[in-house]
């Protein structure tokens, strides 16, 4: 019976050290800096396998003007500080250029107006925040894959980089993220200039943002000043492709 | 249960002379292995889970959060008369005060903070959805992974047939067995090395339905398998209503551990513990029971 009763002791330490350390532990393991790369695994087991199931061209859902949300919310930069920026808008930014550079053989910009005039696409999308909310809103704009038609990438481009004029609360940085060839050319990618049939409001990104619709929204850049063409993350910000991926969230936001 | 009487472990033991019984092999390793890493996986997607949650803790029936409809479930905050925090929860436009759990719980420096879920509940303990996505997505993996492992298993080895599908004699049973559950009675000796009734209908609703539930309204959220045939998560009400069935599920997956362990306690901790690490569970003898 000692035997029996050693054992059962064993067990009962057993299972309450276990559930103490596995407590503090799961903390101190997030703040290592192998823990969370380790756990990064999954990040690219999740992106290949929903690649797998889907093609180049799935398309996200489309839904119908009942749908639409009473008004669509506004979720990070509600209005960029910079005061270049302010001014711009107040003149309804009549003198805005978007800048396509980087790898592609012709570099060039575009005012607000030769966007509107390029062929447009209009769609109702789902557009669902990272922290778990969607709301639903109709988004006119260029199609990415159009300009890019323009500019002639070059074989070594791999991602689309966005520069943003909102600087963040923390830090100051201007927002920027990217998206790969794949997204950059999916006909739903769009440079909206739109929402619910009105020019794009300030706090949803005037005078353009990107509508990326199989992602989370901050893969989804607002206020774009500039599109860099680029073959590695290594010299835009802390070398992780977004403002929200050098902070340690997901680049790839299919999930 | 046991992995067939080819492989059972029959060792009889006698103990004081008076009681005699025996150690049945009734779990076998891959079943074991198994349900530990289930143990382990649904602890983490559980409290990273409800991190997540705390990103934005509100549920939602519809295609969007904004809908023109408010929340189903909501934990917030608001000034109490003497500008104190409350923690409030709203449920269908009903408020509860759940300071201290909901809405308003202890934070770092213990002071009363705004949260969802308490710190102690999630994975991380900070609010910090980057880290909780981290931890929930590769768990998740790890989950749907044993979980196929484990229906294939079941399925070849003949345990699903064998020890998990409910017999006539079982349905012929199962008043009496809903007796004896509300009487905490257990089977002894022979019967006590097959599950009853109501614990097979029990696993089979959360090995077939409520699990696999929870994988396909997590997969509902993302927005990357939605546009694998564009649509079919309005089956399930739309991208916010699958949340709420997600987190719904999870509770009460939560619920069937509750009870799982209560039964585990009452019809004797010690056994039903080596059972599942060992795979041998006691039986006392019929008969000569404890024969004095």
């Amino acid at each position: 019976m000692a035997l029996v009763n050693d054992r059962r002791r064993f067990f009962r330490r057993a299972l309450s050290g276990a559930a103490v350390l596995a407590l503090s532990g799961c903390d101190r393991l997030s703040r290592t800096e192998w823990f969370p790369k380790f756990l990064g695994i999954s990040e690219s087991l999740s992106s290949a396998a929903q690649h797998l199931i889907t093609t180049r061209k799935s398309m996200a859902q489309e839904f119908t003007e009942a749908d639409l949300s009473p008004q669509f919310r506004s979720n990070g930069t509600a209005k960029p500080n910079d005061p270049q920026y302010q001014a711009m808008a107040a003149r309804g930014f009549s003198d805005y250029r978007l800048e396509l550079r980087g790898l592609i053989e012709q570099p060039v910009s575009f005012s607000l107006a030769e966007l509107r005039e390029l062929p447009s696409r209009t769609q109702i999308t789902r557009h669902d925040c990272v922290e778990g909310w969607s709301a639903i809103g109709k988004w006119k704009g260029v199609q990415l894959s159009m300009l890019l038609e323009r500019v002639r990438p070059k074989p070594e481009a791999r991602y689309v980089v966005f520069r943003c004029a909102d600087a963040m609360e923390n830090d100051g940085t201007l927002y920027y993220e990217s998206i790969d060839m794949e997204d950059a050319y999916h006909p739903q990618t769009i440079l909206a200039y739109q929402l619910n049939d009105a020019p794009l409001p300030v706090a949803n990104g005037a005078p353009i943002r990107v509508r990326v619709e199989r992602q989370l929204g901050y893969k989804m850049a607002k206020f774009i000043t500039s599109i860099e063409l680029v073959s590695t993350f290594d010299h835009i910000g802390r070398g992780k492709g977004g403002y929200w991926e050098d902070l340690g969230y997901q680049w790839y936001a299919g999930i | 249960m046991s992995t067939g009487s080819d492989t059972a472990y029959q060792g009889s033991l006698e103990r004081g002379g008076a009681e005699t019984s025996s150690l049945y092999y009734r779990h076998a390793l891959p079943v074991r292995i198994m349900h530990w890493i289930n143990v382990l996986t649904l602890t983490i997607l559980l409290m990273s889970g409800l991190n997540i949650f705390n990103a934005h803790p509100a549920l939602y029936w519809g295609k969007s959060s904004y809908t023109g409809a408010g929340p189903i479930l909501e934990m917030t905050t608001k000034e109490g008369p003497n500008g104190a925090l409350v923690g409030v929860t709203r449920i269908f436009g009903r408020e509860f005060d759940t300071t201290g759990l909901f809405g308003a719980s202890a934070g770092e420096n213990g002071e009363l903070t705004p949260r969802g879920f308490p710190s102690w509940s999630t994975i991380p303990d900070n609010q910090w959805l980057a880290m909780a996505r981290a931890w929930h997505f590769f768990f998740a993996w790890v989950f749907v992974l044993n979980g196929i492992s484990y229906v294939i298993y079941s399925i070849a080895s003949r345990h699903l047939a064998r020890d998990l599908k409910p017999t006539a004699t079982d349905w012929r049973g199962i008043g009496r067995s809903i007796k004896d559950h509300v009487l905490f009675r257990h089977p002894s000796g022979e019967a006590s090395k097959r599950y009853n009734v109501l614990q097979k209908l029990a696993y089979l609703v959360v090995i077939f339905g409520l699990l696999p539930l929870i994988i396909l309204m997590g997969w509902a959220m993302s927005p990357w398998l939605n546009s694998v045939f564009p649509g079919w998560i309005d089956v399930f009400g739309g991208r916010q209503s699958a949340r709420t069935l997600h987190f719904i599920a999870a509770w009460a997956l939560v619920a069937f551990v509750l009870i799982h362990v209560f039964e585990v306690f009452i019809s004797g901790v010690w056994n039903n513990l080596r059972s599942m690490i060992t795979g041998r569970y006691r039986v006392k003898e019929e008969g000569h029971g404890s024969g004095k």
